[in-house]
């Protein structure tokens, strides 16, 4: 169970690190651009806001931090 | 274009990622001997190449919609994680990695454990966890961003290329490597890995870019630009100023 527990922690580290709310972000923005480019919408813009807010988001969360 | 960009990322990964291995590996073999630890580093590298020639096919087998969607995702979170530590380090929220004081506690650990039997397991051990952890990463971004672009053997050789240069390089200076510029490389990647996952996610999502491949360089430009004036706020904001690549005042 350990060794299950240990792969799945290693998993988590590697893939999503020490800021969740990247990944969250990152899964929230391609599902948002996905939704309007299905509808027809110009949604180019989406991914890059996406990449500002979370980049911006996730360093003031940490400098706040220290 | 796209085909340079991908060379230079995947050489740029590998780099930071080597030297970081190499740190490890020197330590081991310096305070250990070379035998075990250099079989360490062969395991190691042999377990890397049988997971991108495993994975990288099957990977490429997958719809290009679905594929860009996952793949892109991926990077984008690998690429955000390396742009915002690139960024603490050089706005002095972080520690630069100084591989000659990793190198010391390094070799302090090792030394402390006595070699048992006449093949060191130990140091075949820490050998290989320090080659393999280090570049699982780049595995990864040889296998997600080679088959995206169908250009897994590109991705490959920009990684080879790293491994040979900085295995030279270590061999000849046998030494940690601590003059490499390692948060310019790191800043470097992070700012690529970012815009070809916001390009090919938003493309497997089905947006249309205007201006098509060509605004991948405008995408490159705005994060480049976006993550310098976040590290140059942010070192305003902690009056240290450290671009990446400098030496931060002790």
């Amino acid at each position: 169970m350990s060794t299950v527990r240990g792969f799945g922690r290693f998993c988590y580290d590697f893939i999503v690190g020490d800021d969740w709310t990247v990944a969250l972000a990152v899964v929230a923005g391609i599902a948002l651009t996905a939704l309007l480019a299905h509808h027809h919408v110009t949604a180019w813009w989406c991914m890059p806001s996406t990449v500002t807010v979370s980049l911006v988001w996730s360093l003031v969360r940490t400098t706040r931090r220290r | 274009m796209s085909a340079l960009l991908l060379v230079l990322a995947t050489f740029a990964a590998a780099a930071v990622e080597m030297v970081e291995a190499l740190t490890i590996v020197l330590a081991v073999g310096v305070t250990r001997g070379w035998r075990a630890t250099s079989w360490g580093v062969v395991a190691a590298l042999a377990a890397l190449a049988a997971i991108v020639a495993v994975l990288g096919p099957a990977v490429a087998r997958l719809p290009l919609a679905a594929l860009r969607i996952g793949v892109g995702a991926l990077l984008l979170i690998f690429g955000l994680q390396w742009l915002r530590k690139a960024i603490l380090r050089a706005s002095g929220y972080k520690e630069l990695h100084d591989e000659d004081a990793i190198f010391r506690e390094e070799v302090a650990e090792v030394s402390a454990v006595a070699i048992t039997t006449k093949f060191d397991g130990y140091a075949f051990t820490i050998a290989f966890k320090g080659v393999f952890l280090e570049g699982l990463e780049v595995a990864f971004i040889v296998i997600t961003f080679g088959s995206s672009q169908g250009r897994i053997g590109l991705a490959v050789i920009g990684a080879l290329a790293a491994l040979v240069v900085v295995a030279v390089v270590g061999a000849i200076v046998h030494a940690p490597l601590s003059r490499v510029p390692e948060n310019w490389l790191k800043f470097g990647v992070g700012v690529m890995l970012t815009s070809f996952g916001t390009f090919w996610s938003a493309e497997g999502a089905g947006v249309a870019w205007p201006g098509g491949e060509l605004c991948l360089l405008v995408v490159v430009a705005y994060v480049a630009a976006l993550s310098a004036a976040a590290a140059r706020v942010l070192a305003a904001r902690s009056h240290t100023v450290v671009l990446p690549g400098q030496v931060r005042p002790r």
